[in-house]
């Protein structure tokens, strides 16, 4: 990939390259790291403030893949996430982490199975790098301060932000904030990664960066995208969520029809194929002038929103 | 002072289109851009340990009556070793032990029992201008106080009428904020502030109404003392309980440092490294609100301890709770110690008010060391 050529000569040794699934680093010291396990999301319906955001979803991520959540603005990606990472509990349905339903085991013992990186960015307390991937440790029982200072190490070395770790967090650029954050979320030892929009406010190497970094973790990765073309290069499966439900399930070749991006996006897209790699990309078409904006070219009719708060 | 100029640019949080360099240009571990090593937190600790046993004899020694220093020395020691002293120093001996002493150690126990809860106000509400009193719990126990102080209200309970109604109605105040502020998602940092803040207002009319209905000057005056804090009225009586609050409440914030640091992250982070948002800032709601009731029962509601020490902890040991818990209770006994002993001295044999001490001294060191880091909360 084009960014370790552009990476400087520190983080190189430890790029995304080095970061095989089940290598060296992976689960060596026995805490619990290692190779991902399957995320199971079973019907799960999520209620804010009375109004049902998500409806009756079911998605299945297998152990060591990578899953993008893609749709419109308001589909509920958000939603479903925070409900996986145990900020929201689900209305009905369960989220299940290699077998055992998350939202029934302890929050400490679920966060030594399951990292999240939420969109929030709002502290404005600034902590040093080391002190925020230190964090990652903080499920963790019966630790030791010199094994948590090796763990942070090895994890702000696998993302390259080990020459930054006296910086202040508030003080770094939005690539190297995510990076940090993927760092703590490695720290955590996880098993599943649940990223919410991370190549947010990036540029591109970044956005491709931060995606090759969670896919080589070897860990299983659900990410909710915007960028649907980064999600066809990068994505093992996707799923597309329209008013909260799952409207389309594949690899992203069979999902990103068309059709299907006419209905749910509203807009006009054509699939190629990437010449490198092969995957589907897509190229958009410019929206007519304002006579007919996004919203009227969506059909409403065929995909009754289920935003109104009638209920089931 | 802490960062290149360079750098500067992206302390806003989203990064600028052209930022290009992120991991393109690797940056030595103390090159221009990283911050000095910190202080190692065990000698800060003892050293502050160090100066606050020297300011607690200082401001024994120092008062309206003189004694001589080696007699200061000589009557604590025999108070705490259960020794004796001769008939003809009596009196010297009473003005230590029974008048100084225990004011002195009350207001070292008063400003730890404030840094403390601010600092963990200010992460529990992730607001910079949060301080124990941003709740309201201060506000309505200066209701119950004056009540106490110019309507002469529970006379039965004598000399602890003024602590027990004051704390009394910090409860209750409590209990009001805690009970508006709630909501389903739980105590939001917003609510919690607007409500305290709002109710806040509410108590100091009921306190300006009596203070404006009071005959008596004297009365007034007294009240006004409380409304902006003294040490006055310390006795060894009032020492063991307030005490035992405020280190009790500061060994419960200390072990949950972390989950503080995660908590000042945002909630959504705090739930995804296992700490329950909600629950955290309902037991922190209640600790505080205890600790600042109990503080402000005995004191008054001295200003500015709790906001600026937290504050003023972080430039030097950074933003992790675990440095700053140990720090900021030594910082704060320490200031208001040295600040009492000013109330006492400037217009002896008169006193001023402790919270007017800390806000002409406080202000203008605050502000000079936040020019100096360019320091915002915690960050530059």
């Amino acid at each position: 990939m084009r960014t370790d050529g552009v990476r400087g000569d520190g983080v190189k040794e430890n790029g995304v390259r080095g970061m095989v699934p089940g290598g060296p680093e992976a689960g060596a010291d026995g805490l619990g790291g290692g190779a991902g396990v399957p995320l199971g999301i079973e019907g799960v319906s999520v209620e804010v403030a009375g109004r049902r955001i998500v409806e009756d979803v079911r998605l299945a991520v297998d152990g060591g893949t990578l899953v993008g959540l893609v749709g419109p603005n308001g589909s509920g990606k958000s939603t479903l996430l925070r409900c996986v990472y145990r900020a929201l509990r689900p209305a009905s349905g369960v989220v299940r982490i290699g077998g055992d339903d998350a939202h029934a085991l302890p929050a400490r013992e679920a966060a030594r199975r399951l990292a999240a990186l939420p969109q929030e960015s709002a502290s404005e307390f600034d902590f040093t790098v080391a002190e925020v991937v230190g964090m990652g440790r903080l499920p963790h029982r019966e630790r030791t301060a010199a094994g948590d200072r090796e763990i942070c190490a090895g994890a702000m070395a696998r993302t390259g932000v080990a020459h930054l770790a006296d910086r202040g967090f508030l003080g770094l650029s939005g690539g190297e904030k995510q990076r940090v954050l993927i760092a703590r979320a490695l720290a955590q030892r996880p098993r599943v990664l649940v990223l919410d929009e991370p190549t947010n406010h990036l540029d591109v190497a970044h956005q491709l960066d931060v995606l090759s970094l969670v896919r080589d973790s070897g860990l299983t990765v659900l990410a909710a995208l915007h960028d649907l073309n980064l999600a066809a290069a990068y994505c093992d499966v996707l799923y597309v969520l329209d008013g909260g439900r799952v409207v389309a399930s594949g690899a992203p070749h069979d999902v990103l029809r068309p059709e299907l991006l006419a209905e749910v996006f509203g807009v006009r897209a054509h699939p190629v194929r990437h010449p490198g790699t092969g995957a589907v990309q897509l190229l958009f078409d410019r929206l007519p002038r304002s006579t007919d904006t996004r919203t009227t070219s969506r059909h409403p009719a065929a995909f009754p929103r289920p935003h109104s708060p009638s209920r089931p | 002072m802490r960062q290149s100029p360079t750098d500067s640019h992206s302390t806003t949080g989203s990064p600028s289109p052209h930022h290009h360099d992120g991991p393109s240009r690797p940056r030595g571990g103390s090159g221009p851009g990283s911050r000095p090593r910190r202080l190692p937190l065990p000698p800060l600790v003892l050293g502050l340990a160090l100066v606050l046993a020297g300011s607690v004899v200082c401001g024994v020694g120092l008062g309206a009556a003189g004694i001589a220093w080696a007699d200061v020395v000589r009557f604590l020691w025999a108070g705490g070793t259960g020794g004796s002293v001769r008939a003809a120093d009596v009196a010297a001996y009473t003005i230590v032990w029974e008048i100084r002493l225990p004011r002195v150690v009350l207001g070292a126990v008063v400003g730890a029992g404030l840094a403390a809860v601010g600092v963990a106000v200010q992460a529990m509400v992730r607001n910079a201008l949060a301080d124990p009193f941003v709740l309201g719990i201060s506000s309505g126990a200066a209701v119950g106080a004056n009540a106490v102080i110019l309507l002469g209200a529970f006379a039965g309970l004598g000399v602890w009428a003024l602590s027990v109604s004051a704390f009394g109605s910090a409860l209750l105040a409590m209990a009001l904020v805690y009970g508006v502020a709630r909501s389903g998602t739980g105590l939001t940092p917003l609510r919690l502030v607007l409500t305290g803040t709002a109710l806040a207002y509410g108590f100091e009319a009921v306190t300006t109404v009596m203070v404006f209905g009071a005959a008596r000057g004297e009365a007034a005056r007294a009240a006004m003392m409380w409304l902006l804090g003294s040490l006055g009225g310390a006795t060894w009586a009032q020492v063991p309980i307030a005490a035992a609050t405020v280190v009790a409440g500061w060994i419960w914030l200390r072990a949950r440092a972390e989950a503080l640091n995660a908590l000042a992250m945002g909630d959504e982070t705090s739930a995804a490294l296992g700490v329950r948002p909600e629950r955290l800032r309902r037991e922190l709601f209640v600790v505080t609100a205890a600790v600042t009731g109990t503080v402000v029962a005995v004191s008054g509601a001295v200003g500015f301890v709790g906001l600026m020490v937290p504050h003023v902890v972080r430039m030097v040991v950074g933003a992790d709770h675990r440095r700053v818990l140990a720090v900021a209770p030594l910082v704060g006994a320490v200031l208001l110690v040295w600040a009492d002993v000013l109330s006492r001295l400037l217009l002896a044999p008169a006193e001023l008010p402790v919270g007017v001490i800390t806000a002409v001294v406080g202000v203008p060191v605050f502000l000079l060391l936040m020019r100096r880091g360019g320091y915002a909360f915690g960050g530059r």
